[in-house]
C-alpha cells in the first residue's frame, strides 16, 4: 500500500479495478475514460447549476401563461380595481395587495426596533455563558413552521385580542382625533391588526438572528478604540457599531420583510378574508397569499383561477425586487468586512 | 468643548442616563420578545399533548364528530417529504458542486447564487402556483407527485446553499494534493473534497427535511387533501399540515384537537432535526 500513493491514478485504477476495463487494456484507454468521466461530470454539474436559474425562469414563464387570461381581460385595470366578485367575475387585486403591503408594514413596526434591541443585547449586554444558549433558540425558532403561528393565532391570540386588548384600543385611541378611524369598529379579534402582530411575532427570530450576526461582523478594533475614548455602550453600538454594519441591518431587514409579505399559512387563520378596504385596522381584510390559499381549490372559472395565479404573479414581482435589493445590501457588507 | 469632564458633570450624568434607558431597553425587548415565543410553545405543548395518544398514530382522520388519528397524513408527509429529498438533493449537490469546485469566480456561478439566494426566500405558496400550473393543470388532477415536486423545488435553493458553503471551506491544500497524485478533477471532488465537507452536506439536508415538513401553502393545490389511506402517487395524498389546516378551522371540537396534537409533532419533529443538523455542523467545524 506504500507504494501505492506514488503511483499516478491510471496504474492505481488498472490494479485496483475500480475501472471497470479488462486487465490487458493499455493505459491511454483508462485514460481516455478517466477524462470522459471528468468532463461529463463537470457538465454534469454545470447543467444542474443551469438547472436552478431554469427553475426561476419557470417560475416567471408558468404564472405570466396562467395569469394571460386575466391580465387580457381586465390589464391594468386588475391593479386598481376593488370589487372581488366570483358570480359577476370582476376581479381586481387593491384589496388584497392593500392588506399585504399593511400588514408587513406593522409586522415591521414592531419587530424591526424589537429585534435590533434584542441583537444588541446578545452582542454587547449577555453574560457570555447565555450568549450562545439564547442565541441558538432563536435561530430554532426562527425554523418553526409558520402554520404553528397561524393555529396559536386562531385559537389563542384572536380571541385575546378581541376580549383586552381591542375594546381598549377602541376606547383610547379610537377617540383621538385623526388616528381615531384606524381603532374604529367593533372587535372582530381576527383582522388585519392581528394578522400584522402574528407576522411581528414570526419575523422577529429572523431578524434577530441575521442582525446579531452582523452586529457580530464589526471589527473588535473599532469598538475597542471607542469604548476607550470612554463612550458608553450606547454610544457604542449607536456611532459605531450601527454605521459600520447599516446595509448588513438593512439587507437583514428586508430579508424579513420579504417574509412577511409572502407568509400564508399565519395570516391566513387570523386575517377574516375578507375582500374590502376598512379605514380600520380592527377590521378583518385579506393579503394576496390568503386569497389564494382560502380561494384557490374553490375556483372554477378559468377567469377566477386566472386571476389568483395574476396576484400571485404580483405577489413574485413585489417580493423579488424585496430580496433582490435585500441581497444587494448583504452583498456591500460581506464587500466591506472582507477587504 | 471641555476636555476635562469630570464624574460629576452634567453631561457626563445625561451620557450614563441615556445609556441607562436603551439598555434597559435592550434587557426589555429580549424579554419581550422571549415571552412571546415561550408562550407560543407552552400553549403547543399544552394543547398538543393533551390529546396525544396511540391512536393518533394509528387510526385514519375521522369523520366530524369522532375520533380518530393522524395515520394517513404521517404517512403522507413522510412519503412527499421523502421523495421531495430524493429529487431535490442530488439537484442541489451537483449544482453547489459547480459553484464551489469548477466556476467558483465564473459569471453563471455569481448568477446562480443570486438567484439561489432569491429562491431560498421566495413565498412557498408561489411555488405551489408554479407546480399547479406546470403539473396539475397539464396531468387534470391533484397528485402526490404534485406535492412531491413542489416540496422538491424548495429544497433545492436550500441544499445549493449549503453544499457550496461546505465546499468553500475545504483547504485548497487537500485538492493541491489529490491533484498532484494525478487524479482527475471528478474524482478529487468525488474522493476528497466530498469527503472532508460530508458532515456539513448532510446538514443542508437535513435543514432542507426541516424547512419541508412544515410546508403548507405549496402542498394545498398541488397533493390537496385525502381522508382516506392512498398510496397511489397519482392521486391526491393527505399531509399533516394541510390537515392541521382544514382542521383548525373547522367547528369541530374533535379535528380542532387532532390539529393540535398534528402542530405538536410538526413542531417537535422539526426542532429535533434542527438540532440534530447543528450538532452535526458542530462537530465537522471543530474537526
Amino acid at each position: 500500500m506504500e507504494s501505492r500513493g506514488r503511483q499516478p491514478v491510471a496504474d492505481v485504477a488498472l490494479q485496483g479495478g475500480s475501472v471497470s476495463i479488462a486487465e490487458t487494456s493499455d493505459r491511454s484507454k483508462v485514460l481516455q475514460k478517466l477524462r470522459l468521466t471528468d468532463i461529463g461530470f463537470r457538465l454534469l454539474t454545470r447543467g444542474a447549476a443551469i438547472a436552478v436559474l431554469l427553475i426561476l425562469g419557470g417560475i416567471i414563464v408558468s404564472l405570466v401563461w396562467g395569469s394571460w387570461e386575466a391580465m387580457s381581460k381586465f390589464g391594468f385595470a386588475f391593479l386598481v380595481t376593488e370589487s372581488w366578485n366570483p358570480v359577476t367575475e370582476q376581479f381586481g387585486a387593491i384589496s388584497p395587495i392593500y392588506g399585504t403591503i399593511v400588514t408587513s408594514i406593522i409586522a415591521m413596526v414592531i419587530a424591526v426596533p424589537i429585534g435590533l434591541f434584542i441583537a444588541l443585547f446578545l452582542t454587547e449586554l449577555c453574560p457570555m455563558f447565555l450568549r450562545r444558549p439564547i442565541g441558538i433558540a432563536i435561530e430554532l425558532l426562527a425554523g418553526i413552521p409558520s402554520i404553528i403561528y397561524g393555529i396559536w393565532g386562531l385559537f389563542v391570540f384572536a380571541p385575546f385580542l378581541q376580549q383586552y386588548v381591542q375594546p381598549f384600543l377602541i376606547n383610547t385611541l379610537g377617540n383621538v382625533p385623526g388616528i381615531g378611524g384606524l381603532f374604529a369598529g367593533p372587535p372582530y379579534g381576527i383582522g388585519i391588526l392581528t394578522a400584522g402582530l402574528i407576522l411581528a411575532i414570526m419575523v422577529l427570530p429572523f431578524i434577530t438572528s441575521i442582525s446579531r450576526d452582523v452586529f457580530a461582523a464589526v471589527p473588535p478594533v473599532l469598538k475597542e478604540a471607542a469604548y476607550g475614548l470612554g463612550c458608553t455602550t450606547w454610544e457604542v453600538s449607536r456611532y459605531v457599531v450601527l454605521p459600520f454594519t447599516r446595509v448588513g441591518v438593512i439587507g437583514g431587514v428586508m430579508l424579513g420583510l420579504g417574509r412577511a409579505l409572502g407568509e400564508t399559512m399565519a395570516v391566513t387563520f387570523v386575517i377574516g378574508n375578507a375582500h374590502r378596504i376598512s379605514a380600520s385596522i380592527l377590521a378583518p381584510g385579506t393579503t394576496i397569499s390568503a386569497t389564494i390559499a382560502n380561494e384557490f381549490t374553490e375556483a372554477v372559472e378559468s377567469v377566477y383561477t386566472s386571476s389568483l395565479i395574476l396576484l400571485g404573479l404580483i405577489l413574485f414581482v413585489i417580493t423579488f425586487i424585496v430580496l433582490a435589493f435585500a441581497r444587494i445590501m448583504l452583498m456591500r457588507l460581506n464587500a466591506r468586512v472582507g477587504a | 468643548m471641555a476636555l476635562v469632564s469630570g464624574a460629576n458633570s452634567p453631561l457626563y450624568a445625561q451620557r450614563r442616563r441615556k445609556n441607562g434607558i436603551t439598555m434597559g431597553l435592550a434587557y426589555a425587548a429580549t424579554g419581550f420578545g422571549l415571552t412571546w415565543l415561550v408562550l407560543i410553545l407552552a400553549v403547543l405543548l399544552w394543547e398538543g399533548f393533551s390529546g396525544l395518544s396511540l391512536r393518533v398514530f394509528t387510526e385514519m382522520t375521522p369523520p366530524p364528530g369522532s375520533a380518530g388519528g393522524l395515520l394517513n397524513p404521517i404517512l403522507g408527509s413522510l412519503v412527499m417529504t421523502g421523495l421531495a429529498v430524493i429529487i431535490g438533493t442530488p439537484l442541489g449537490i451537483l449544482a453547489g458542486t459547480y459553484m464551489a469546485e469548477y466556476g467558483r469566480y465564473d459569471k453563471l456561478s455569481s448568477v446562480v447564487r443570486f438567484i439561489n439566494d432569491i429562491l431560498l426566500s421566495a413565498p412557498s405558496i408561489v411555488i405551489g402556483l408554479f407546480v399547479y400550473e406546470i403539473m396539475v393543470a397539464q396531468m387534470g388532477h391533484f397528485s402526490a407527485w404534485a406535492g412531491a415536486i413542489a416540496l422538491a423545488v424548495i429544497v433545492v435553493p436550500v441544499v445549493v446553499r449549503t453544499t457550496e458553503d461546505m465546499l468553500t471551506l475545504v483547504p485548497d491544500t487537500l485538492r493541491e494534493a489529490a491533484a498532484s497524485i494525478g487524479l482527475p478533477r471528478a474524482l478529487m471532488i468525488q474522493k476528497v473534497a466530498y469527503r472532508a465537507a460530508r458532515a456539513g452536506m448532510i446538514t443542508g439536508v437535513l435543514l432542507a427535511v426541516a424547512r419541508i415538513s412544515g410546508e403548507t401553502a405549496p402542498l394545498l393545490f398541488t397533493a390537496l387533501n385525502n381522508q382516506f389511506w392512498s398510496t397511489n402517487m397519482n392521486a391526491p395524498m393527505a399531509s399533516l399540515p394541510v390537515v392541521i389546516f382544514q382542521f383548525a378551522l373547522s367547528p369541530y371540537k374533535d379535528w380542532q384537537e387532532l390539529a393540535w396534537t398534528g402542530a405538536l409533532i410538526i413542531t417537535l419533529s422539526v426542532l429535533t432535526l434542527s438540532i440534530i443538523a447543528r450538532a452535526l455542523a458542530s462537530q465537522s467545524k471543530s474537526q
